[in-house]
């Protein structure tokens, strides 16, 4: 069966969810302590994945996949966040990319061919837009296509790219051509089989140890076919910023999720201790409750906004300053909610969720949480916002 | 006919890598290098040359994109 059809029907997206938990609770949370030890690809939870057909999932039904809109997706991160935050973002990463190829390369028969190949194969992609010299400003780029032809060979300098050597293709974001002014950028796809990778960083790292986000110098080859025939500007605005935002939110949703589920265990524990007296630490857990359901509801909300947006067909509308401070929000608040919920669950759980070796641990929620302001700083994003807020009237 | 007074402007706020004077009605502005910052600041030119005020719904990257787009904004917001 070269399709994600069960018979002569497409699985439904209730089985899809199912299915997820299912994974989740079994093969990710199992080797989810392992993978964060040793900072390994979670390889097991990956192969589960491909087996299921779950790297489809984005993809059109009729390209084979599961069609599924940003909304689903968004659960399907959210769900997997709660067993392993390292797995939960290299499967987000990875849809990051398709819902780039989906949205802006299906006019070109060579990325039509390229996503079916993806549902057979199941492809798993990564992606270079950081850059030594530039960091993480996505608008700009240092290296170029060298074009020959209708060929190209490409050098980049990327000190983070998550799981490049686990990736079957890396879509980069470079110059046009080695003359193009620096915001004169494309996003081309290439194929790892086909590149060198020097490193020149590793990843020995607090959290997200899982995602294996060494740093190369990626030196690659290809025809200028795989360049998607979009700007990277709109590319960028319509679907890499969105979607990136609102699928890391939801996997941190989810591991803030998962130390409330921690902390409520902790605080039934002592009250069945001691039923006479209501602990203390459920008044904790009823103000951490409070932060999740307002890191979930903001969530949700920027959710459904981009949702309507792309179900809309109204292009202009992903430029519009609201929409963009909105999507730096949704980012903004998550990262830092997260770490102030995982904070607190350990409050509430206390020494046993100090302990590395407790099965209540919050050690590598902790540590996860911690990178979500990083990825692409805070600051960074914030001082976006900042210029777009002074043009706007209101909230 | 606002066209003059939008290059001048342009050519005060925008940063732009090339002349405002010698752009084309319909030339890329952030392909001639407009970038946030600088619209914002074109954006409170506008506003106060011309006694206006851009809706939260115009603030958006086609409204910004050419002179002519800048045009077709402002004659909007002075009907
Ligand atoms: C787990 C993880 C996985 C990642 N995976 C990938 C990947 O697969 N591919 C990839 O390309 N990248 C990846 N990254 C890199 C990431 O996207 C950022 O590019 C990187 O973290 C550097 O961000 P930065 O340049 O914004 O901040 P930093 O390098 O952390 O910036 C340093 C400081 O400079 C400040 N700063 C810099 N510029 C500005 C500005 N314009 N305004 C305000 N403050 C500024 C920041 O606030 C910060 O204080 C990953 C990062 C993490 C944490």
């Amino acid at each position: 069966m070269s399709d994600s059809r069960q018979g002569s029907r497409f699985r439904t997206y209730t089985e899809i969810v199912e299915l997820v938990e299912t994974l989740g609770k079994g093969v990710v949370e199992q080797h989810a302590s392992d993978v964060d030890d040793k900072a390994r690809f979670p390889e097991e939870a990956f192969a589960a994945f491909k087996e299921a057909r779950l790297l489809s999932a984005m993809v059109p039904q009729s390209l084979g996949g599961d069609g599924l809109n940003i909304k689903q997706l968004c659960k399907l991160c959210e769900i997997l966040g709660q067993y392993c935050a390292s797995t939960a973002m290299v499967y987000a990463m990875h849809q990051i990319q398709v819902a780039c190829l989906v949205n802006h390369a299906l006019t070109s028969s060579y990325f039509q061919q390229y996503l079916a190949d993806l549902v057979e194969h199941q492809y798993l992609l990564a992606s270079a837009t950081t850059e030594l010299g530039i960091g993480g400003d996505l608008r700009s780029s240092i290296c170029g296509l060298e074009l020959e032809g209708d060929n190209f060979k490409l050098v980049k300098q990327a000190p983070v790219i998550s799981y490049a050597l686990n990736a079957d293709a890396i879509l980069v974001t470079c110059r046009a051509n080695t003359d193009a002014a620096a915001s004169d950028q494309v996003h081309v796809l290439v194929k790892t089989k086909k590149c060198e990778f020097e490193q020149i960083a590793g990843w020995d790292t607090l959290g997200f140890r899982g995602t294996c986000s060494s740093g190369y110098t990626l030196t690659a080859a290809g025809h200028v076919e795989q360049v998607i025939p979009a700007p990277f500007a709109t590319i960028l605005s319509k679907s890499m910023h969105p979607v990136s935002h609102v699928l890391w939110g939801s996997l941190w949703t989810g591991l803030a999720a998962s130390a409330v589920k921690k902390a409520r265990q902790a605080v039934r524990h002592a009250y069945r201790k001691n039923p006479d007296m209501p602990p203390v630490t459920s008044l904790r857990l009823s103000e951490v409750d409070e932060l999740l359901f307002s890191m979930r509801g903001g969530l949700y909300q920027s959710i459904e906004e981009y949702q309507g947006l792309l179900d809309g067909d109204c292009d202009d509308a992903f430029t519009n300053f609201g929409f963009s401070i909105r999507t730096n929000n949704v980012k903004l608040r998550c990262s830092e909610m997260v770490v102030d919920i995982v904070g607190k669950a350990l409050m509430i759980v206390g020494i046993m969720g100090y302990k590395n070796d407790s099965p209540v641990s919050l050690s590598r929620h902790i540590r996860d949480a911690y990178g979500a302001a990083l990825m692409v700083n805070n600051d960074r994003i914030r001082g976006h916002n900042a210029t777009m807020q002074i043009a706007m009237r209101d909230s | 006919m606002y066209q003059d007074k939008l290059r001048e402007l342009l050519s005060k706020h925008g940063k732009l890598s090339v002349d405002a004077h010698g752009l084309e009605t319909e030339s890329d502005l952030y392909e001639a290098g407009l970038t946030s910052l600088t619209t914002v600041n074109l954006m409170l030119a506008i506003e106060d040359e011309f006694d206006v005020e851009f809706s939260d719904s115009m603030l958006s990257r086609k409204t910004f994109q050419s002179i002519g787009a800048l045009c077709d904004a402002l004659e909007e917001l002075l009907d």
